[in-house]
């Protein structure tokens, strides 16, 4: 690791023409994506907040499916963002060699990295929205408060796009993934209020929570729905930006050094 | 002659190994220029180095009259690349892989498409347009990542190994388009370990090992400065027996590998007068080329 490793991130506008790449390619495979990143989502939602649901008189001062669409998507834009950021990035970096390709343009490794977040982002926003406009119809927001779930989701996607790029820039191969899914992802999904409120688990595993960037943005997320402005708002989206400069900066240095070679 | 790429005393090591170690090199327009060395020598490192991909240790770049790395972006708007292992997008047809790729140069789309028939032309690819890659054989894959090379309309073209893993008629079609670059005042700057390509293409060549460049000129004063004109190459079961008690008295050098042992001469007829004598020998009488003066500059051990 040599010291240009650790400089600060060079950005350029011909990150664009690299967006428009990956948006071209997901064109052609939409019909299957749009089914994964929705369909998902949608089967929890409606079988645990109906099913679930008829059992509990209410959680968190709503009824339970109301409670549970804003958790949904909160986790479903860290899913599709996290996706995008480990497997697509992955291959476009090692199997298919694509950054290497454009790295030989006037393109940096600086613009890649800074596409492939803004692109898992782009993933985030187009599943964040698609599960609103469901709850939407179904009946489940309460005001138009809920509008705002539609740069939240873009948010969350740029914070979980940089964190998994983390994982994307130490990975020898796709195994590796499955640690940060099952030691990273899935505990998030239980611990951040996804599916019932923090308050509810020991007060060392509350403390935890209170750390991990998915509880903020359900913090975020809940009360939109319901109708009313979250409390300590500016924190949870710092909270979530900080991450994102994190994940962002910390992957950038593993990169350099990874592809310096 | 103007120079469009100079590299004054090149240095990169990798965890205290020592991979390119003071490289000098100078590329005049419209010249091919090949870097040779077996596997290991520094070429990769080298171009890597010269795109402003890595960072060199120590040493000066100059392409195209600007400083790399610092300016390394803006150098790359007028470079073409061919690298060693094939990337293009498998997502996308061979049309659209010209289109995407210009787009990275910043060129707009309208520029792009004007350019695009021409560039299938020039890569035998006009009929194969609307196809995806991965249907396309190993030689239209090549021809491919070389129109895609030439999208922007570069100066100076790198290409890194250009014809490994092609056939015969593919690498020949390759050479074909490559010296119809060169006619055209394209610099082209390759890496090689076929002998017979660095000598049908290259106008000045290199020979690096360990890292240096250890011999440099054109194929011709490569072969006149380093080795006797004239080989022979002798096979069979007592080559080897037959080269301890004649070799030395019939050859200015020789050298034995398995059972063939190959004698450099600067007349060769007596020793092929006295070979005519033993038939239990078969022998090759021919004049003496890159791969005798690359194998006597870089030894004959496996590099691995």
């Amino acid at each position: 690791m040599s010291k240009h490793h650790f400089a600060a991130p060079r950005l350029s506008f011909r990150f664009l023409p690299i967006w428009r790449r990956h948006f071209l390619v997901w064109r052609k495979i939409a019909a299957t994506s749009v089914l994964g990143h929705i369909a998902d989502p949608m089967i929890y939602l409606l079988g645990l907040g109906y099913g679930l649901g008829s059992l509990l008189p209410e959680m968190g001062g709503t009824s339970y499916i109301v409670f549970l669409a804003a958790g949904t998507i909160c986790y479903s834009t860290m899913n599709s963002a996290s996706f995008e950021a480990l497997y697509s990035a992955f291959a476009r970096m090692h199997e298919q060699r694509t950054w290497e390709a454009i790295m030989n343009t006037p393109v940096t490794l600086d613009d890649i990295v800074l596409s492939e977040i803004l692109w898992a982002a782009t993933k985030s926003l187009m599943s964040g929205t698609a599960v609103l406009s469901v709850a939407a119809l179904l009946g489940l927001t309460h005001s138009l408060l809920s509008l705002w779930l539609i740069p939240l989701a873009l948010l969350i996607g740029l914070c979980f796009a940089s964190l998994g790029l983390i994982m994307t820039a130490l990975a020898p191969a796709y195994d590796f993934f499955m640690y940060y899914f099952t030691l990273v992802v899935t505990p998030m999904m239980l611990l951040c209020g996804v599916f019932f409120p923090v308050a509810q688990l020991p007060p060392f595993w509350q403390t935890v929570a209170q750390a991990l960037p998915l509880t903020h943005a359900v913090n975020i997320a809940r009360p939109l729905i319901i109708g009313y402005v979250p409390e300590g708002l500016l924190l949870h989206i710092a909270v979530l930006l900080g991450y994102m400069l994190l994940g962002f900066y910390v992957s950038l240095v593993l990169f350099r050094r990874r592809l310096a070679k | 002659m103007s120079v469009v790429l100079t590299a004054h005393d090149l240095r990169k090591s990798y965890a205290n190994q020592v991979v390119v170690n003071g490289v000098n090199l100078t590329l005049n327009r419209g010249e091919c220029y090949g870097l040779l060395g077996p596997n290991g020598a520094g070429k990769t490192t080298t171009l890597r180095m010269l795109l402003g991909l890595i960072e060199p240790d120590a040493g000066d770049i100059k392409l195209l009259g600007l400083p790399v790395p610092q300016a390394a972006r803006e150098a790359r708007i007028r470079i073409g690349v061919v690298p060693q292992m094939d990337n293009l997008d498998p997502d996308f047809t061979v049309r659209e892989n010209l289109m995407v790729y210009g787009r990275y140069f910043g060129m707009l789309d309208t520029d792009i498409e004007a350019r695009i028939p021409s560039l299938l032309e020039f890569a035998n690819l006009t009929q194969k347009k609307d196809v995806k890659v991965p249907t396309l054989s190993g030689g239209m894959k090549r021809r491919l990542t070389l129109a895609r090379a030439l999208v922007n309309d570069p100066d100076v073209i790198f290409l890194d190994e250009p014809t490994t893993g092609l056939d015969p008629q593919a690498r020949h079609l390759i050479w074909q388009r490559l010296r119809a670059l060169t006619q055209q005042g394209k610099t082209l700057l390759l890496t090689t370990h076929f002998m017979d390509e660095a000598e049908r293409l290259c106008h000045r060549l290199a020979v690096m090992d360990l890292g240096r460049i250890i011999s440099e000129g054109s194929p011709r004063e490569m072969i006149t400065r380093n080795i006797e004109p004239q080989v022979v190459e002798v096979f069979g079961e007592t080559a080897s027996k037959w080269a301890q008690e004649f070799a030395e008295i019939y050859s200015t050098r020789h050298e034995v590998s398995g059972e063939s042992v190959f004698c450099y001469v600067a007349d060769a007829q007596p020793l092929v007068g006295h070979l005519q004598g033993h038939p239990e020998l078969r022998y090759l009488h021919r004049p003496a080329n890159l791969e005798d003066v690359f194998l006597k500059l870089t030894g004959r051990e496996m590099r691995e």
